[in-house]
């Protein structure tokens, strides 16, 4: 850190703790005026939440706050953004039926002196931002008409034009395409150079090294280092989220896992050539009968997309699906599950009806096998008891509403959904997601004896453990395209990152 | 749904009564609506509570009753039908229309066998509510804009086949069950009657039953559970449009004329009947038998207003403000339920 400037915000001993756990431990933070700092480290490390706390969502915590040295305390977002910080947040969130000078004027646009709205010189402003930032774009045309990847530079121009003087950029890349990524950094640098303090938090570490300055990295609620950029390299940067011989749970994690010979079982689904606009490109595979593959890539790589081509809730722009050697092509989530493919997505929410009693959550895909008319609560309730002693679903009461359960013991349902008659291709996205060590290790247990009952089971995860834990084959998606296979070969957490 | 409410009930002992009261508010409150209502009738009017007058009551509904069935299924998949009434209407035209007139009815009509006109005219009301169907899960359009455009389309085509005349013949069968009675009892209420039980058995014992609540309860998950969840919706938006042709039917022989703009109260009545009912308007909570309470909270209101003295024009007023009473409770039981359940 260079000496003599003083820091245009300083966190010191930061604690902050969500219902008994502690998200972030001590933490010091500190950010100078014409920095850019990048911020590394694993889903859950604290990244985010630190951000929250600069950013005025979280307003409680422990430990000093100081902004041009003095101490501060906000109360709300607003007062953060009162005092010049500003964040673009993961999620776009830009108004798509506005127009794309709206959107950048969004809450203070020009007005005259009897507030009304000046649109020409809106839209000329708007276009001068805008060009400045490399986007050549009608400033009047409808921002939702606009492709993603320009959407989200929109919204960071946005932000970044503000004249704020902190800006915290979380995951901005993510759903950029090179060109644009290349016009971001240019747009940080010159900010940089106007004395603008911005943090940039993203998981392409060769992104972070690039653009930033400083970079800190956070384990598990802490701050692990922080190191001029110049001086650190990717790996050194991966060991430091990860931690080598730190934690024990972690630590098979960090030793190489030696993947099994590739299985010559029947090919279930091969997947050729799958391309979706920006999400997908020529993504070839093939899964195989009684083995895991697991598809590892960051948040926005492309593995929700994946997921609901193959489960006939998206429509590729390009290439097959061959089920067993026939060609399909999904009219809609019916039609896939008739052709035996089953998909438990990462959201609970959208798979289950909390209204509902659980034996009714567990049928609802099987119906049209035990019933042509009338229905068997009887047959139901008996089926779902069965699954809920197998999966050891707690509390083991069928009649129960599904929101009573815990998260775990809904994932379980959710899984117990597709069970009884198994599909030959189960779909499982972020399985293990948000749940305690035992839950986690329950559904691990549940996959691994689907798999030797001879499902291709397919795991999408953002987690390199979840993917680590449970696949036999491994493809790490990147931006969309499929960047490496790992197989009958050792791998390890640093290596997946490696390659992400 | 009274069976599986109550199997819910007794899975459901540890979570308390107080918290099961507010769960069941939705049923709970149109029940209390109605012995209040009926309590009151029958306290400010000596002529409100006999049998003569539960009868008139009963054939009073039964209209709205047979339309109400197909709107109950709609709006349980958190849909709504706007065009129920204008496809009654023209439901009930066409069966007169293809029925011989007398001599000085002046419309250049069609007269076919009873059998055949009857089936033609279901045959025209299921059509309309496949476009519906098709309208809102092929193309997309949101039930509410869909339908609001199928109710100018039947009645346009009801105003090209009466051209402002009124016809009064519609084939015996039709005539029979519209106006006249076996054993003291219209046959306009037993139809009725059968018909709310057939939605009933349909909706608690199949396996659509099942998908309609599911659908209803949670679209998203319904599709990620590979139902067939536009088959369902369309499926919906065609019992809809042939309960509603059938009430068009009835109605017709009942009231003895077939006309334009004969059945246009029945919309709101039919849509009332099914919310104050207790059937939620976000879907998959409510059923067959909320809306039976709800036809009797409406028929009471209707023929007690009739019994006490009071403005006539008033009433108009007091319906709206019944009806906007339901809707708030409709929409507080759902949160409530909701907080139940967390």
């Amino acid at each position: 850190m260079p000496e003599g400037r003083q820091p245009i915000l300083e966190l010191k001993g930061i604690t902050k703790s969500f219902g008994g756990v502690e998200a972030l431990r001590g933490v010091d933070f500190a950010l100078l005026p014409g920095e850019i700092h990048g911020l590394v480290g694993e889903n859950g490390a604290g990244k985010s939440t630190l951000m929250k706390i600069i950013a005025g969502v979280h307003t409680e915590f422990s430990g000093r706050f100081l902004i041009d040295g003095q101490d501060t305390h906000f109360r709300s977002a607003r007062d953060a953004h009162a005092a010049g910080i500003a964040m673009v947040h993961q999620e776009l969130s830009v108004a798509p039926d506005l127009t794309v000078a709206e959107n950048v004027f969004l809450g203070n646009q020009p007005t005259n002196a009897l507030g009304l709205v000046q649109w020409r010189r809106m839209a000329r402003e708007a276009g001068e931002q805008l060009s400045r930032f490399g986007i050549d774009v009608d400033p009047m045309s409808r921002l939702g008409d606009l492709p993603i990847g320009l959407q989200q530079l929109i919204e960071i121009a946005r932000v970044l034009f503000s004249g704020a003087r902190i800006v915290i950029l979380d995951e901005p890349t993510s759903a950029l395409s090179p060109p644009e990524v290349e016009r971001l950094f240019a747009t940080l640098r010159r900010l940089r150079e106007q004395g603008t303090a911005i943090v940039f938090i993203s998981h392409f570490i060769e992104d972070i090294l690039r653009v930033s300055d400083t970079v800190t990295v956070f384990r598990n609620g802490r701050r692990v280092t922080e190191t001029a950029s110049a001086a650190t390299s990717k790996g050194a940067l991966i060991e430091a989220m990860i931690g080598r011989g730190g934690e024990a749970l972690e630590h098979s994690y960090t030793d190489d896992l030696m993947l099994p010979r590739p299985s010559d079982n029947s090919v279930v689904l091969k997947v050729d050539q799958l391309s979706l606009a920006r999400s997908l490109k020529d993504v070839s595979f093939e899964a195989r009968a009684g083995e895991v593959l697991g598809i590892y890539g960051f948040m926005g790589c492309g593995q929700q997309e994946l997921s609901r081509i193959l489960f006939g809730k998206l429509k590729p722009d390009a290439g097959t699906l061959i089920v067993e050697g026939t060609p399909k092509t999904f009219a809609s989530t019916a039609a896939a599950r008739r052709a035996g493919v089953a998909l438990v997505p990462e959201s609970r929410r959208a798979m289950l009806f909390h209204q509902e009693p659980v034996y009714k959550n567990i049928s609802i895909s099987i119906l049209d096998r035990i019933s042509s008319l009338l229905l068997k609560p009887a047959q139901e309730r008996d089926i779902a008891n069965r699954q809920v002693e197998q999966l050891q679903i707690r509390p083991p009461v069928v009649g129960l509403d599904l929101g009573m359960l815990s998260g775990g013991n809904q994932q379980k349902v959710a899984l117990a959904k597709w069970l009884t008659y198994p599909p030959k291709l189960l779909v499982l996205c972020e399985p293990t997601r948000g749940m305690d060590v035992g839950a986690k290790n329950d559904v691990i247990n549940i996959v691994r004896d689907l798999r030797a009952k001879g499902l291709a089971i397919i795991v999408l995860s953002t987690e390199p453990e979840t993917v680590l834990s449970l696949a036999d084959r491994i493809l790490v998606l990147k931006r969309g395209a499929v960047v490496r296979e790992f197989k009958n070969e050792p791998v390890s957490k640093d290596r997946l990152l490696e390659a992400a | 749904m009274a069976s599986s409410e109550t199997a819910a009930a007794t899975d459901q002992h540890a979570r308390g009564l107080a918290s099961f009261l507010r769960s069941q508010m939705r049923n709970i409150a149109p029940f209390l609506t109605l012995i209040f209502l009926s309590a009151f009738f029958a306290f400010a009017s000596p002529s409100f509570a006999t049998i003569d007058n539960l009868g008139n009551i009963l054939t009073q509904v039964s209209v709205t009753g047979i339309i109400a069935v197909g709107l109950t299924f709609v709006i349980l998949c958190a849909e709504i039908d706007l065009s129920i009434a204008s496809i009654a209407n023209v439901t009930g035209i066409a069966v007169a229309y293809f029925t011989l007139q007398e001599s000085y009815v002046n419309i250049a009509n069609i007269p076919l066998p009873g059998a055949i006109a009857i089936l033609l005219s279901i045959l025209l009301c299921a059509a309309l509510g496949l476009v519906n169907a098709l309208g809102l899960t092929v193309i997309g359009i949101p039930s509410f804009i869909m339908t609001l455009a199928m109710m100018q389309i039947a009645a346009g085509i009801s105003a090209l086949l009466v051209r402002g005349q009124i016809a009064y013949k519609v084939p015996s069968l039709i005539s029979t069950l519209g106006s006249s009675s076996i054993g003291g009892i219209p046959w306009i209420v037993i139809v009725a009657a059968i018909m709310l039980l057939g939605g009933h058995l349909v909706l608690t014992y199949t396996r659509f039953g099942r998908y309609v609540y599911m659908v209803g309860g949670n679209r998203e998950a319904a599709e990620y559970s590979g139902l067939n969840v536009k088959l369902i919706l369309g499926a919906v938006m065609i019992i809809s449009a042939v309960c509603s042709g059938i009430g068009g039917m009835l109605g017709v022989a009942h009231f003895g004329s077939a006309q334009q703009n004969e059945f246009d109260t029945y919309l709101l009545d039919s849509i009332a009947a099914v919310v104050v009912g207790g059937t939620s308007l976000f879907g998959g909570r409510g059923g067959i038998g909320n809306t039976i309470v709800g036809l009797f909270v409406l028929g009471v209101l209707n023929n007690g207003l009739d019994h006490v003295n009071i403005d006539s024009f008033l009433k108009i007023l007091i319906r709206g403000l019944i009806l906007l009473a339901a809707l708030v409770i409709n929409v507080y039981a759902q949160r409530l339920r909701e907080k139940a359940a967390e």
